[in-house]
C-alpha cells in the first residue's frame, strides 16, 4: 500500500508560469473565457486529494486500440498505424499507477468525427477517434492508433493545428486533474500554433513533443511515439517514522 | 548529493479544445459503439443514502453567451461526508454512490446537468466542519487551463456563515458566485461565469 497517497499529504503548488496563462489573445477563444480575477489559494483539503477511482472493469477489450475500436469487423482505420507509450509519474518521479489515460484526435486526414467539424477532408468510416487505458502497476500506458493529421481552424487568418492527440489524465487526486495535447517531434507547425504558443516556456512546450521511439516501433506495422506525463506531486508523508515510498 | 526536491515539471495544460467530447463524451456527440456508456454519467449505481438531487446551470462567457461545448466534471463525498475513495479513512462511503460525475452542457442550449446527492459536511485541515459542497472542474475549447471552483448550497446558511473557506474570503461579495440556489424539492441551479460581473470565484488549490 505504500504508494497509496495519504489523505492530508497535499499536492506541490502548480507553477502556473510554466502551464499557459488563461488569457493568451493569439487564442481569440481564451479572450472571453479567461477569468480576470486572480485565483484564490487555497491549501488542497480531502476533497482535492481524494479523487475517482477507475478500474479495469470498466473499460473494453479495445478500447485502447483505436485503429479497432470503432472499425467494421475486419476493417481498420486508415493512416500510418502508431504505438504511442510512455509513463504517468509525478514531479517526485514517483510513478501514478492504476490512472486513467483518455485521448482523442482527428482521424489522419486532420478531419474529427463531430458534427461541427467544418474541415474539407473525408471522414475515415473506421475511424471513431477515442480510446482510454489505465496506466499499469508502475504507471505505464500504451495505446494503438493512426497518426492524426494536421489542420487548419478558424483562428487567425491562416491558422493549422500541428498533428496533435488530446490527452486527459486523472491522477490520484482530483486536484491533479490534466488535459494536455501531446505533439509529433520534427512538426514545423508546432512552432506556427497560437494554442502551443499560449505556453510561456519553450522548455515546457518541448515537454509537450513525443519522440519516434525506434525501440518500440513493431517492423511492418507500427512506428512508437513515446509521451512521459508530469502531474503534480504529492508532498512527502511521514508513515510509521518513515517517509512513505522509502 | 542533493537532489532538487522538485526533480520533475507537471506537463504543461492544454485547452480540451471544442471536441473534448470526443474523447470524454463520445456517445454524446454521436459516437456510438466504442464506449457502452460515457463515463461519469451515472454517479448513482443502486439506492443511494441522503437527498438526491438535481444541479443544472450554465457556464456563461465574457460577453454573457452560454458556453456550449463546455464539459463538466464534479467531485462530492457522499451524504454522509465520506468520500468514495481508497484513500477514505473515516468510515466506509455509500457502495451505491461514485462520488464522481461528469457532463457536457447540451450542445443547443449550454445547460449541464448532474443527479446526485446533497453532500455531507467534509472537515478541512484543522478538523473545523466545512460547509455542504462540491467540487468542480471546468474544461472548454479557450481554457488553456481546467478551471476549480467550488458549488455551495444557499440553503445551508448556517454551514456556510462557518466555512473555513467562504469566511476568508476577502471580496465577500464575490461569495454568492459560489451558492447554487434551491429552485425546487431536491432542484439547485449553480451557474458559472467565466469573466466580468459576476465572474464566478475560482481556486488555485
Amino acid at each position: 500500500m505504500k504508494n497509496t497517497p495519504s489523505a492530508h499529504a497535499g499536492f506541490m503548488a502548480r507553477d502556473r508560469a510554466w502551464h499557459p496563462p488563461a488569457l493568451h489573445a493569439p487564442y481569440k477563444t481564451s479572450v472571453l473565457r479567461s477569468p480576470n480575477a486572480p485565483l484564490l489559494s487555497l491549501p488542497t483539503s480531502l476533497g482535492e486529494e481524494t479523487g475517482p477511482v477507475f478500474g479495469p472493469a470498466m473499460l473494453g477489450e479495445l478500447d485502447h486500440d483505436l485503429i479497432h475500436n470503432y472499425a467494421e469487423p475486419g476493417e481498420s482505420a486508415v493512416g500510418p498505424r502508431i504505438i504511442v507509450h510512455g509513463r504517468v509519474i509525478d514531479e517526485t518521479g514517483r510513478p501514478v499507477p492504476n490512472t486513467l489515460v483518455e485521448v482523442w484526435q482527428a482521424n489522419a486526414g486532420g478531419r474529427y468525427r463531430h458534427k461541427k467539424e467544418g474541415y474539407l477532408a473525408p471522414l475515415d468510416p473506421n475511424f471513431g477517434g477515442c480510446g482510454r487505458v489505465l496506466t499499469d502497476e508502475n504507471g505505464a500506458y500504451e495505446f494503438r492508433t493512426i497518426q492524426p493529421g494536421p489542420y487548419p481552424w478558424a483562428n487567425g487568418g491562416n491558422d493549422w493545428r500541428p498533428a496533435h492527440i488530446h490527452f486527459s489524465i486523472f491522477g490520484s487526486g482530483f486536484a491533479q486533474r490534466l488535459i494536455t495535447q501531446m505533439y509529433f517531434e520534427g512538426d514545423p507547425l508546432i512552432a506556427q500554433c497560437p494554442i502551443v504558443g499560449a505556453i510561456p516556456d519553450r522548455a515546457a512546450v518541448e515537454t509537450l513533443v513525443a519522440e519516434l521511439d525506434m525501440t518500440r516501433t513493431v517492423p511492418m506495422d507500427a512506428c512508437a511515439w513515446r509521451f512521459d506525463i508530469v502531474l503534480r506531486g504529492r508532498r512527502q508523508t511521514i508513515f510509521e517514522n518513515r517517509l512513505e515510498g522509502l | 548529493m542533493i537532489r532538487p526536491t522538485h526533480a520533475f515539471k507537471e506537463t504543461p495544460s492544454q485547452t480540451a479544445g471544442p471536441y473534448v467530447h470526443i474523447g470524454l463524451n463520445p456517445n454524446v456527440t454521436g459516437i456510438h459503439g466504442v464506449y457502452e456508456t460515457d463515463l461519469g454519467h451515472d454517479m448513482k449505481t443502486g439506492a443511494v443514502s441522503g437527498e438526491e438531487i438535481i444541479v443544472t446551470g450554465t457556464v456563461f462567457d465574457g460577453l454573457g453567451a452560454p458556453v456550449r461545448d463546455v464539459v463538466l466534471e464534479i467531485w462530492q463525498a457522499d451524504a454522509d461526508g465520506l468520500f468514495n475513495s481508497p484513500v477514505e479513512t473515516r468510515g466506509k462511503a455509500d457502495p451505491n454512490f461514485t462520488g464522481w460525475g461528469r457532463a457536457a452542457a447540451d450542445l443547443q442550449t449550454g445547460q449541464f446537468r448532474f443527479d446526485t446527492v446533497k453532500p455531507g459536511r467534509v472537515p478541512w485541515r484543522d478538523g473545523r466542519l466545512q460547509a455542504p459542497h462540491i467540487s468542480v472542474w471546468i474544461v472548454a475549447r479557450g481554457i488553456n487551463i481546467g478551471l476549480h471552483t467550488r458549488l455551495y448550497f444557499a440553503d445551508e446558511a448556517e454551514a456556510n456563515a462557518e466555512d473555513p473557506i467562504l469566511t476568508r474570503i476577502e471580496h465577500q461579495h464575490r461569495l454568492p458566485t459560489l451558492l447554487a440556489e434551491r429552485t425546487g424539492e431536491g432542484e439547485y441551479r449553480f451557474d458559472i461565469r467565466l469573466q466580468g460581473e459576476g465572474e464566478t470565484i475560482f481556486f488555485d488549490m
